[in-house]
C-alpha cells in the first residue's frame, strides 16, 4: 500500500518555552506537522521530548508560545478534552489499566465515541446493548489488526512488555483519532519487536491516514519510517526536516556523536 | 431566625463578653489536640517509613495500656510494668514484621491498609482476652487539680500531657536527625528501592519504626488512660487521630502536632459555643467535616509532600 | 472433563457478551435460583428465613454498593455506615409522609435520596485521593448518624428513640414489613429485590460505566488523557454506591430488624462491609455474596463452638475470641489471597477446565 498523500498543517507549534520551576524544559520550539504524515521529534535523553509531547496533548500547559491545532489555538483546557478533539496518545512508560482484559482496555479507547448511561447500563437492554455490540466489533477490528487475538480475554496486567505496549496502541486507536502521538513506542524492545511495531505504526498511517506524531531516541528506526524529522537537545530544536537533510545536519551529527570541544 | 442567631450573632458575642471563658475553652482544646497529636505520632512515624496507613495504631494505643495497667494489676511495680510493655510492643512489632508485612511485601497500599485493619481487631480481641474488658483506672501520678494563670484555670494534668508531648518531638527529631537508624529511617522514607539497593536492610527499619511506633502508642495509652481509665473507647481515639493526620498530612511529624492542635481547639470551641443551637454533641463529626473541608483546599494536608502528577 | 467450553462456538458477538457465556455456568445459576427460590422457602425454618438469610441478603446488598465504590472505581469508603442509616431514615420518613405510598417505590426512593447524599460527599474525591479519602468518607459516616440521632424531625418527634418501621403490604394483603408479615414473605420479597439488583449491578460493570470506573481505578490520570471525564465517572460511582447502601439500610430496617434505629448503622457496621468485600474480592460481584455469606456465618459458628464442644465460655470472652479470629482471618486471606474468595472461586473453575490435566 502507498503512503498517504500529506496533506494540510494540522498541527502547529510556534516559540513553545516550558519551565518547571526554574528548569527550562523546553525553549522557543516551533514546527509543524502535516496531515497524513509522520513525524518524528527525536532527541538524546533528556531534550525535551516528552515535554513536547505533553504540551501537544494538553497534559502539560507551556508558558510561552502557541499551539494551533485544525487552525484553532489550543487552550490550557482539562485533560480529558484533547481526546474528545481527536488526539490520542500512548505513554512511555505504559498506563494500561491492569485489572481489566485487552478486550476491555481497547474498549475504554472508545469511551468518547460511546454515551454511557447508569439505568440503560444496569439493564443491558435496548440502546445500551446496541451500543457494547457496535463497539464490540470497532473493537475486535482492531484487536485483528494488531494481531492481539488470542489475548482478547487476558488481563492486560499478566501480558509481556511487547504486547502491553501494542493493547496500549490499540487503545489509542480505539478513540479513532485523527492526530496520534505515541510516546517513545519502541522503547525497551528487541529487534523483532521493533519491527512488528514499526509495521504496525505504518500500517495505521496508511490504513486509516492518521497523522502521526512520534518520540524516538533510536535515530536508525525513525529515519526509515518517518516523513519528517525534528531534533530536539537541552530544550532547544537543532534540525527540522526529511530525514535525509536532518541526517547530514552538523549540529545533529555533533549532538549524537559528541564533539570535541577544543 | 432564632437559629440563625444562635449559629451567627449569639456565639461570637458570647466569645466577646466573656474572653476567659473563652479563652479557657480554647486552653483545653488545645490541649485535648496534643492528646490527639500523640497517637497520630504513632501514625505518621509508620507512614513515613514504610508507607503503610496503619488503623492499627489506635488499637496498639489500647494494647500498650491495656498491658502496662494489667501487670500493675499483678502487682508489678510501675517501672518494671514499664520496662515489660515496652518489651512487649517491641515483640509486638517483630511479629506484625514477621507475620504480617513481611508477607505482604509489593502489595498495593490498599491491601496493606486492609491487613492493618486486620491487626487492629486481633489485637482489640488479643487484648482484652487476656486482660479483661472492664475499665481500668489508671494512676501514675499526675496531679489533676488546676491552677490559675491570669484568671484562666488550666488543668495540670494537661500542662504534664503537653509537655510529654514535646518532648516526645524533641526526642524522635533528635532519633530522626542524629543517629544512624533515623538517617536509614529518613532514606528508607524517601524511597525503598534506593535504599534497599545502598544496603539498608529494609525488614530492620520496619521493625524498627513498628517498635518506636508502639512505645509512642505507649506514652500516648498511659496517657489517655490515666485521663478516662484504660478501656476499649482508647481504640477509637484513633479515629479522632485521622482527621488530625488529614491536616497536618500523613509525613509530617510537626504537622502531627498543629494538626493535633487545630483539631483539638476547633472542636471545643464549636462543641461549646454552637453546639448548643444545633443539638450538642457536634465532636462526634466536627473534625472529620473540618478536615475533609480543609483539604479541598490543600489536598496533601498542611505539611505534605506535594503532590506532582507525571505521565 | 465438566467444566469446558470446548465445542460451544459463539456465533456472534451478543453471544459472546452474554453474562454467562458458559454453558455449565448457565447450569449453576439455575441451580442457585431454585434453591432460592424453591428449596429455601420450602424447607427454611424461621429461624433460618428471618436470623440468617435476611441478614445476609441485606448485607450482600450493601457489600454490593460498597464494591461498586471501592472495588471497582477505587474510591476507598468507611461510611458504608451511614449510607445505610440514610436510606432507612429516608424510607422511614417517605413511608409516615405518604403511607399510600407503594412500599417498593419507597425504598427505591430512598435509595435515590441516599445516592444524592453520597454525591455530596463524593464531591471531596475530586481533589482528594487515596487514604485521605478513606478518612474524608468518615465525616460521612459520624455527621449522617449525629444528624440522625440529634435532630427529633427524622424520628418524627419520636419520645422513646426507638422507632418501628410501619406495616406495609407490596399488593392487597401480602404484607412485607409490621407484625402480620411472615418471616417467607419478607425473604421471598428479599431474595427477589437482591438478585434483581445483583444483576443490574453485574450488568452496569461490565458496560460502558464500569469499564470507566475501572479506567479510573487503575490509573486515573490515563484515563482522563484518554477522554474519560474523572468528576462525571467519580460521582456515579458515589452515587450508584449509595443507592445500594441506601435501599440496603431501608431493607435492613424495615425487613429485617423492624425498627429503625442509627446504632445498626454504626461505624462498626462499615467496617463489617469493608471486610466482606476484601474477603470476597474487591471487584466483583458474585464476591460479595461469598464475602457477606462468610462474615455472616463465622460469628455463629464461633459462638456455637464451644457449646458443641461441652466448653463453657462466658459471652464477652466469645466476643473478644470472635474480634481476633476475624482479624487474623482477613489477615489470612490478604496473605493467601488478596483478590478474595471470589478469585478462588475463579481459580477452582480455570483447574476445572482443564482437568484432569494440570496444565
Amino acid at each position: 500500500m502507498a503512503r498517504p498523500e500529506a496533506g494540510d498543517v494540522i498541527l502547529k507549534v510556534e516559540n513553545i518555552s516550558l519551565s518547571f520551576g526554574g528548569v527550562k524544559a523546553l525553549s522557543d520550539i516551533s514546527f509543524e506537522a502535516r496531515e497524513h504524515q509522520l513525524t518524528a521529534i527525536i532527541g538524546p535523553n533528556g531534550a525535551g521530548k516528552s515535554s513536547m509531547l505533553n504540551c501537544i496533548q494538553g497534559f502539560y500547559h507551556p508558558q510561552e508560545g502557541t499551539i494551533t491545532y485544525r487552525g484553532i489555538v489550543r487552550k490550557p483546557e482539562k485533560s480529558h478534552e484533547a481526546a474528545r478533539n481527536g488526539i490520542a496518545r500512548t505513554f512511555q512508560n505504559i498506563a494500561l489499566f491492569k485489572g481489566m482484559s485487552t478486550l476491555d482496555n481497547i474498549m475504554t479507547g472508545r469511551n468518547t465515541k460511546m454515551k454511557s448511561n447508569v439505568f440503560l447500563d444496569a439493564l443491558y437492554l435496548g440502546p445500551s446493548l446496541k451500543q457494547e455490540l457496535e463497539h464490540r466489533e470497532k473493537a475486535e477490528q482492531i484487536i485483528e489488526f494488531l494481531e492481539i487475538n488470542s489475548i482478547r480475554k487476558t488481563p492486560v496486567g499478566r501480558l509481556p512488555y511487547g504486547l502491553q505496549k501494542r493493547v496500549e496502541l490499540g487503545r489509542a486507536l480505539a478513540a479513532e483519532p485523527d492526530v496520534l502521538l505515541l510516546d517513545e513506542p519502541m522503547a525497551g524492545m528487541n529487534i523483532e519487536e521493533k519491527e512488528d511495531m514499526c509495521r504496525f505504526v505504518l500500517d495505521v498511517n496508511e490504513e486509516f491516514g492518521t497523522t502521526i506524531v512520534l518520540i524516538e531516541h533510536d535515530m536508525g528506526v525513525v529515519m526509515d519510517i518517518s516523513d519528517h524529522v525534528v531534533v530536539l537537545d537541552y530544550g532547544k530544536k537543532l534540525a527540522d526536516g526529511a530525514p535525509d537533510e536532518v541526517r547530514n545536519n552538523q549540529d545533529v551529527i555533533d549532538a549524537y556523536l559528541g564533539v570535541a570541544h577544543d | 431566625m432564632e437559629f440563625l442567631h444562635a449559629m451567627t450573632i449569639g456565639p461570637i458575642v458570647e466569645i466577646i463578653e466573656y474572653p476567659t471563658f473563652f479563652m479557657e475553652v480554647l486552653i483545653g482544646g488545645l490541649l485535648t489536640g496534643v492528646m490527639y497529636s500523640l497517637v497520630a505520632l504513632g501514625f505518621v512515624l509508620i507512614f513515613k517509613a514504610s508507607g503503610v496507613f496503619n488503623f492499627a495504631q489506635g488499637a496498639m494505643v489500647l494494647f500498650a495500656a491495656l498491658t502496662f495497667v494489667g501487670l500493675m494489676e499483678h502487682g508489678l511495680p510501675m517501672w518494671a510494668a514499664l520496662i515489660a510493655t515496652v518489651a512487649v510492643m517491641i515483640a509486638l512489632a517483630y511479629a506484625i514484621e514477621r507475620l504480617v508485612l513481611g508477607k505482604l511485601v509489593n502489595q498495593e497500599p490498599i491491601i496493606l491498609f486492609m491487613a492493618t485493619l486486620g491487626i487492629a481487631f486481633f489485637l482489640d480481641g488479643f487484648g482484652q482476652t487476656i486482660w479483661g474488658s472492664d475499665v481500668k483506672p489508671l494512676d501514675v501520678g499526675i496531679p489533676s487539680d488546676a491552677i490559675d494563670v491570669g484568671g484562666v484555670l488550666i488543668n495540670w494534668f494537661d500542662i504534664t500531657a503537653a509537655v510529654v508531648a514535646g518532648l516526645m518531638v524533641a526526642v524522635l527529631a533528635i532519633f530522626f536527625q542524629k543517629t544512624r537508624i533515623g538517617r536509614a529511617l529518613r532514606a528508607v522514607a524517601d524511597d525503598h528501592q534506593a535504599a534497599l539497593s545502598v544496603g539498608i536492610p529494609l525488614k530492620t527499619i520496619w521493625m524498627v519504626v513498628w517498635s518506636v511506633a508502639g512505645i509512642v502508642g505507649l506514652v500516648a495509652g498511659v496517657m489517655w488512660g490515666s485521663k478516662l481509665g484504660v478501656q476499649f473507647t482508647l481504640s477509637l481515639i484513633a479515629l479522632k487521630a485521622l482527621p488530625v493526620l488529614m491536616i497536618g498530612g500523613f509525613t509530617s511529624i510537626p504537622g502531627a502536632i498543629i494538626g493535633g492542635l487545630i483539631v483539638g481547639a476547633g472542636e471545643k470551641v464549636a462543641e461549646v459555643f454552637w453546639g448548643p443551637a444545633v443539638g450538642g454533641a457536634i465532636e462526634d463529626w466536627f473534625a472529620y467535616m473540618l478536615a475533609m473541608a480543609f483539604l479541598v483546599f490543600r489536598p496533601q494536608g498542611l505539611f505534605g509532600d506535594k503532590i506532582i502528577e507525571r505521565v | 472433563m465438566f467444566y469446558r467450553e470446548a465445542g460451544q462456538f459463539k456465533t456472534n458477538y451478543a453471544k459472546d457478551q452474554g453474562i454467562f457465556p458458559i454453558l455449565q455456568d448457565r447450569i449453576w445459576i439455575y441451580f442457585v435460583l431454585v434453591v432460592a427460590f424453591v428449596i429455601i422457602p420450602v424447607f427454611g425454618t424461621d429461624y433460618f428465613l428471618g436470623s440468617i438469610m435476611l441478614p445476609f441478603l441485606v448485607l450482600s446488598l450493601a457489600a454490593i454498593g460498597l464494591n461498586i465504590l471501592t472495588g471497582y472505581a477505587g474510591q476507598l469508603s468507611l461510611g458504608t455506615g451511614g449510607f445505610m442509616a440514610c436510606g432507612a431514615f429516608a424510607a422511614y420518613k417517605l413511608s409516615t409522609g405518604f403511607p399510600d405510598m407503594n412500599i417498593i417505590i419507597v425504598f427505591l426512593l430512598s435509595g435515590g435520596i441516599t445516592a444524592f447524599v453520597g454525591v455530596m460527599f463524593g464531591i471531596p474525591s475530586l481533589r482528594i485521593k487515596g487514604f485521605y479519602l478513606a478518612v474524608a468518607t468518615l465525616a460521612a459516616q459520624f455527621f449522617l448518624l449525629w444528624l440522625f440521632n440529634r435532630v427529633p424531625w427524622f424520628t418524627n418527634y419520636s419520645d422513646s428513640g426507638v422507632i418501628s418501621a410501619p406495616p406495609r403490604a407490596i399488593f392487597g394483603d401480602f404484607f412485607i414489613t409490621g407484625p402480620d408479615a411472615t418471616h417467607l414473605s419478607k425473604y421471598l420479597f428479599v431474595v427477589t429485590f437482591v438478585i434483581l439488583f445483583a444483576l443490574a449491578a453485574k450488568n452496569i460493570t461490565r458496560s460502558g460505566t464500569g469499564r470507566n470506573w475501572m479506567a479510573i481505578r487503575d490509573m486515573d490520570i490515563a484515563a482522563e488523557i484518554i477522554g474519560i471525564r474523572a468528576m462525571q465517572t467519580k460521582l456515579s460511582a458515589f452515587a450508584v454506591s449509595s443507592f445500594y447502601c441506601g435501599v440496603a439500610g431501608a431493607l435492613w430496617a424495615f425487613l429485617y430488624s423492624g425498627s429503625v434505629e442509627p446504632l445498626s448503622f454504626d461505624v462498626n457496621r462499615s467496617f463489617q462491609i469493608l471486610f466482606m468485600i476484601i474477603i470476597g474480592g474487591l471487584g466483583s460481584i458474585m464476591g460479595s455474596f461469598l464475602g457477606a455469606a462468610f462474615i455472616m456465618v463465622l460469628p455463629i459458628l464461633i459462638s456455637s463452638l464451644p457449646g458443641m464442644l461441652g466448653l463453657s465460655i462466658p459471652v464477652d470472652v466469645i466476643s473478644h475470641v470472635e474480634f481476633m479470629i476475624m482479624g487474623a482471618l482477613i489477615i489470612f486471606f490478604l496473605i493467601v489471597e488478596p483478590h478474595g474468595l471470589a478469585r478462588l472461586w475463579t481459580v477452582a473453575k480455570e483447574k476445572l477446565r482443564l482437568w484432569p490435566f494440570p496444565h
